[in-house]
């Protein structure tokens, strides 16, 4: 065991991943000497030489077209976007042809060799194109993969699993969380499996059900809630696409009531699919409304972060209405 | 690179360079005065041909029969033949292909039967797209062909990775991707030779210019001299070449290929050429392009240029010719009508391939579709067919893909 930060954590997955494989092969802009803008490809390039790790021009489309083309020969491409603020030049690449690959040559050819690394969200004053969550158009396209983790654990054994999935993995990294969070990381090689959901923390009265950075601020507000006597179950998704509608629905029978957060906007959020999936199986278990809460219906804004975003006391409130529904 | 002042301002805009074109056979199939003949076998040659004149044929019965409503759209290689098939001739036969989707003749010319053909065409149980894609999206993993996507561009990109994995792996291979002038407008386009010419990347990047992007004349696609002086800007190795002679295709792909594996340089090709038929069933030229001009390029048709080169070499005779173009009709329409009759896909196609694994969500939603087709088995004939389990499957095998 080692104490690491998500970036590190992120850095020894890659580390790991790069010297059992040589086809394992890292890059995006800045990710060569420079290790990345937040250094979590640091070096990679020094151990693996440039051949394995390296800067490609400042071309989204064309990261993720090298990264299709690489992973269709039989490579195995770790394809970073410097901020998933910047990945839509990309998404024909990601929509049209990673996510249709397989399917559309009838298993002839895959790119499930691709994983695309990517920071999202917001909390760091980044005001509209440093702090977006575009998840919700990825988990939209079936072919993709959408994983976040929310802690260094976490996120090294998804993102080995990741490279390892025989399926294109889109995954987002909360980089409010790169060097806040900070935990026990095992030095060796182990993964989390892509699909589950992990309670993790148990209660009766109300489920709770988020990923990526926003577990911290559910779990802040379930804190909250346990100083009023609700007891809440809190679920990290993990993996958004396939998402563990299981899991979920077995918390939601037990609490019969639930919220589901995340700091993208409300319309069109994963979250409203979640809560039509819940209200379909558990209808007649339900005690209160399915809960959002979101960010606004509104681009991401900088000075007024603060009020934008899904916090701790937002969730409480909901929690309070839900439970005195 | 060293800078050099000047101390008047000069502009420039590219007509400084010219890039002149690549040409070996005049229209009667005569070598011009200072070109050399390619070294090629007389199998070779014929190889090459007869995969011109397959292509021809099987272009022109699937239009027909497109036009007869027993195919729902086809798209023609018509008049680009040379271009196609002669890059594909100076290739390794596992050197990798990522075609645009007019370029039947390169999977022709790498040995796809009229069966495989006609059972994509056709989206039949043995297609190896399963049904999913319109008819002309072929591919072929034991050919090296990659299957066709229909978004323009996007295999530009994705044959520089390809082809960077091939530099990786050292088996001296190289990717060869076709794209249209059309196409070389798209942000891929771009993104895909810089990073080629920054990573000295084995691919060639082989432009059909054929004039026309649908109705879209070229002369409204770009203000430049073509497609080649782009090359200039991502410090690329480039030549022009006539389209509709398939021994300087030959030639010229011959040599980029030399330069790609042997320098891990890339290379742009642009060849010059015409799109004598529609851009597809569904489109009508005579709205947008004048009759005299499409004669005036049938003159020059790249078939009958090899052809007759061929002749005078003692390679081909009319006999042979008129005896081939017999059996190739004939092998079509048999196949059209074995491919029409074979089953579709079964419905479990449906969902398989989305993922490497069926996922529980995707069986559910399958489970559900087939609780549905068996109310109503009227509404989904294709569906009810591969649920009734008195029907086989399986009427014909078919080898590897």
């Amino acid at each position: 065991m080692a104490t690491m930060n998500m970036l590190q954590a992120i850095n020894n997955a890659l580390d790991i991943a790069m010297a059992e494989d040589e086809k394992v092969i890292c890059f995006g802009e800045d990710v060569g000497i420079f290790g990345g803008v937040f250094r979590a490809t640091s070096h990679l390039q020094e151990k693996y030489g440039k051949a394995r790790c390296f800067n490609t021009p400042l071309v989204e489309q064309g990261i993720i077209g090298f990264a299709n083309g690489l992973a269709a020969q039989g490579s195995v491409p770790v394809a970073e976007i410097q901020f998933a603020d910047y990945i839509f030049p990309a998404f024909d690449q990601i929509v049209n042809e990673t996510a249709k690959f397989r399917y559309r040559s009838g298993d002839l050819f895959n790119v499930g060799g691709l994983t695309i690394r990517t920071p999202y969200g917001g909390g760091i004053s980044g005001g509209l194109y440093h702090s977006q969550s575009p998840e919700a158009y990825f988990t939209h396209t079936p072919g993709l993969k959408v994983v976040v983790p929310r802690n260094p654990y976490q996120a090294k054994g998804l993102l080995l699993a990741a490279i390892r999935d025989p399926d294109p993995v889109l995954f987002l990294e909360p980089k409010r969380l790169y060097r806040a969070a900070v935990g026990e990381v095992p030095d060796e090689d182990y993964q989390l499996p892509i699909g589950e959901a992990e309670v993790i923390k148990e209660g009766t009265d109300i489920t709770l059900v988020g990923w990526g950075a926003q577990m911290e601020v559910i779990s802040k507000a379930a804190e909250l809630a346990e100083e009023q006597g609700i007891a809440c179950e809190v679920i990290d998704l993990r993996s958004l696409l396939p998402w563990d509608v299981d899991t979920v629905a077995e918390s939601v029978f037990k609490t019969g009531r639930m919220i589901v957060s995340h700091e993208a906007p409300l319309t069109g959020g994963f979250a409203g699919e979640i809560a039509a999936t819940i209200q379909e199986r558990c209808f007649l278990y339900l005690e209160s409304p399915i809960t959002r809460v979101t960010g606004l219906d509104t681009p991401f804004p900088l000075v007024l972060e603060k009020e934008y975003l899904p916090d701790h006391l937002k969730i409480f409130e909901a929690i309070c209405e839900s439970v005195n529904f | 690179m060293m800078t050099q002042y000047v101390h008047q301002p000069a502009f420039m805009t590219g007509d400084e360079f010219s890039i002149e074109t690549f040409s070996l056979l005049n229209p009667d199939g005569e070598l011009y005065p200072g070109g050399e003949e390619p070294a090629l076998t007389r199998d070779h040659a014929r190889r090459l041909y007869q995969a011109m004149l397959a292509t021809r044929i099987l272009d022109e019965r699937m239009m027909a029969a497109q036009r007869q409503g027993r195919l729902s759209f086809y798209m023609q290689c018509t008049g680009e033949e040379a271009a196609v098939v002669g890059a594909a001739a100076a290739l390794d036969d596992a050197d990798m292909i990522m075609a645009q989707y007019r370029e039947q003749g390169a999977l022709m010319y790498r040995g796809f039967s009229i069966d495989e053909f006609m059972n994509q065409l056709f989206g039949n149980e043995l297609d190896y797209g399963k049904g999913r894609q319109m008819p002309i999206h072929y591919g072929s993993r034991k050919l090296h062909y990659m299957t066709i996507s229909s978004p323009l561009a996007t295999q530009i990109p994705q044959a520089t990775g390809y082809a960077y994995g091939q530099k990786l792996a050292g088996e001296g291979h190289c990717t060869l991707t076709f794209f249209g002038e059309g196409a070389a407008s798209e942000g891929d386009f771009h993104a895909a030779l810089n990073m080629a010419a920054v990573h000295q990347v084995p691919v060639i990047f082989f432009c059909r210019n054929n004039g026309y992007a649908i109705s879209t004349p070229s002369t409204e696609q770009f203000a430049a001299d073509g497609i080649a002086p782009r090359a200039f800007g991502y410090h690329m190795h480039v030549i022009r070449v006539d389209g509709n002679d398939a021994l300087a295709v030959y030639e010229a792909t011959r040599q980029a290929r030399k330069i790609a594996v042997e320098q891990n340089q890339p290379v742009l090709i642009e060849a010059m050429s015409y799109r004598l038929a529609a851009h597809s069933s569904s489109d009508d030229p005579s709205g947008y392009r004048a009759k005299s001009e499409e004669e005036a390029w049938r003159a020059k048709d790249p078939l009958l240029r090899m052809q007759r080169w061929l002749a005078k070499k003692g390679w081909w005779s009319d006999e042979e010719e008129a005896a081939q173009q017999e059996s190739l009709r004939r092998e079509v329409l048999e196949t059209m009508k074995r491919a029409e009759k074979r089953p579709p896909p079964p419905l479990e196609s449906l969902i398989s391939d989305v993922y490497a694994d069926v996922t529980p969500a995707l069986q559910h939603q399958l489970d559900q579709l087939k609780r549905h087709i068996r109310r109503y088995p009227d509404a989904y004939p294709r569906g009810a067919k591969s649920l009734d389990l008195t029907l086989s499957s399986a009427t014909d095998t078919q080898g590897e893909a």
